[in-house]
């Protein structure tokens, strides 16, 4: 199987995008190096995704997860490496155009003078993609609905709650129809019962849509809940990659100490 | 002397890269009709913030003017001559660079306040994973609000800063003016020319406002201490240039 998709890219007529479904796409990453004044943040970085997996990044605080993120969606440019999105450059301005990649940010990052509503019809209505308001409308119920949100539509994000806005900011990311959806650190800063509903609506994303994703977390309980394949970044480089089972059972002291820390008793709550 | 020259490094920096802010906004607004209702909803903005105090701060002005003047030309008895002098010191001077500094410390200073909370909270990053520019969704309507607003606001200014010059002409004992005389001495004195010239300032001082204000918002990062220190930037840096280009531009127009 190849390792990026065959998608043609979408067609574009009168200035707008056609509404078509997701087709995952895949990553690969070479040499990713990165340096920010005399820290360096990505020494190395090797990784390769193939399209539809789910594969969550883990690490602790300041070892370049997110960092990481923000060059594969070309919010950054690397120093040093190759980052290739479904086989274009992330940094290349063809890559957006061509493939839909979806980010949730940490911060949520809502934009503050708009709608529930209109944060997620943004993307509809600035790239011309449907035409009429119904229309809009009609998605952006459509995805309120699948994160558990019916009726929020008219809300201000100043109202929400923490996990409402993570969960807003996941139906804003799926009203792109995305091909690939990156999430930084879904449940920081949320309590275990809110981190859980993240948790299962991603479970719920991954089982119905099939996206390639790629999830940035500290967060073991919810990392071995929903990876196919679970990577460590520690000091910039990749040190473990494999199937939970298999990051569970890394030699690695470094890993080991990380999942000790983060009390494996407690994980795997949605796992079957 | 090496901080001196990192100053100098760094003002050159945000000179250019607020150039190509300026460049790429203007090439953007060929888009224009497509988000005209962003572009009306600034505008309305603009001046739905800007009119009552525009209307009260140009009264004055035009006021005080035509006191002062007034009663040194009452001085030497050539008091008939002032409406002449109010109109064209409204006109090409105190209309424009008092409406601009208005509208920088009313409006200017809110463009960088918002685009500063935007950019600090990852709104900013959320338009580029979007493949929104952010120069077309948040710069450009701006821009062009402001361009067309401001020229707009001055014609407002100028003709109370008139009428607030003419009613003190008329009511103070040591000028003694009629309103009618005042107006008539300022028609026959203020020609189109100064109008036009006058409204290309304010113009060029919408250009500065938006792009100063825009490109500080947009280089602001770290959290809500930087936010308010970007706004103060954003309007000393406007007050400056709006001075500085005035001059340019008198000297370009009226000399």
């Amino acid at each position: 199987m190849s390792l990026f998709s065959s998608r043609q890219p979408p067609a574009v007529a009168d200035g707008g995008a056609r509404y078509h479904e997701s087709t995952p796409v895949g990553i690969e990453i070479h040499g990713l190096r990165r340096r920010f004044g005399d820290k360096v943040v990505l020494d190395g970085v090797e990784l390769v995704v193939p399209p539809g997996q789910t594969l969550v990044i883990i690490g602790g605080s300041g070892q370049g997860k997110s960092v990481l993120l923000r060059h594969i969606i070309g919010l950054e440019t690397p120093d040093e490496g190759t980052i290739m999105v479904g086989g274009l450059a992330s940094t290349d301005p063809a890559m957006r155009e061509r493939y839909r990649v979806a980010m949730i940010f940490q911060s949520s990052a809502l934009f503050n003078s708009m709608t529930v509503g209109e944060n997620i019809g943004l993307w509809l209505v600035e790239h011309h993609v449907v035409r009429s308001r119904p229309e809009v409308d009609a998605i952006v119920q459509e995805r309120l609905a699948m994160v558990g949100l019916e009726g929020t539509a008219s809300l201000m994000p100043a109202t929400l709650s923490g996990g409402m806005k993570k969960r807003v900011a996941i139906a804003r990311a799926l009203a792109m129809n995305p091909d690939l959806i990156l999430y930084d650190e879904p449940t920081s800063e949320l309590d275990p019962l809110v981190s859980d509903t993240i948790s299962q609506v991603i479970v719920d994303l991954k089982a119905r849509l099939h996206l390639t994703s790629l999830i940035v977390t500290h967060d073991l309980r919810m990392a071995f809940s929903i990876a196919d394949r679970i990577a460590m970044i520690h000091e910039g480089r990749i040190i473990a990659d494999g199937s939970p089972e298999a990051i569970r059972a890394d030699s690695n002291p470094i890993v080991q100490r990380f999942i000790a820390h983060q009390n494996p008793a407690r994980q795997n709550p949605h796992r079957p | 002397m090496n901080g001196f020259l990192n100053s100098i490094e760094r003002a050159l920096r945000a000179t250019g890269e607020a150039l190509f802010l300026l460049a790429a906004a203007t090439w953007e607004c060929r888009l224009a009709p497509l988000h005209l209702p962003k572009i009306l909803a600034q505008m309305a903005e603009i001046g739905a913030a800007t009119l009552p105090i525009t209307a009260m701060m140009s009264l004055f002005i035009g006021g005080v003017l035509s006191l002062q003047t007034g009663s040194t030309l009452a001085d030497f008895g050539i008091q008939g001559t002032l409406g002449g002098i109010v109109g064209v010191s409204l006109v090409k001077e105190l209309g424009p660079v008092m409406t601009a500094i208005l509208l920088t410390g009313r409006v200017g200073s809110a463009m960088a306040a918002e685009i500063g909370a935007m950019s600090v909270y990852q709104e900013i990053d959320a338009l580029k994973t979007m493949n929104i520019s952010p120069i077309r969704f948040l710069v450009m309507p701006r821009l062009l609000s402001t361009v067309v607003v401001l020229p707009v606001l001055v014609i407002y200014a100028d003709v109370i800063g008139w009428v607030g010059g003419g009613v003190v002409a008329a009511v103070n004992h040591r000028i003694n003016i009629p309103f009618r005389l005042f107006m008539r001495n300022l028609t026959d004195t203020v020609h189109f020319d100064d109008i036009v010239n006058g409204l290309i300032k304010a113009m060029v001082f919408g250009v500065i406002i938006a792009t100063t204000c825009c490109y500080v918002g947009l280089q602001t990062t770290g959290g809500p201490r930087e936010v308010g220190q970007s706004v103060t930037k954003a309007v000393v840096f406007s007050f400056v240039l709006i001075l500085m280009f005035d001059y340019v531009v008198t000297r370009i127009l009226f000399l």
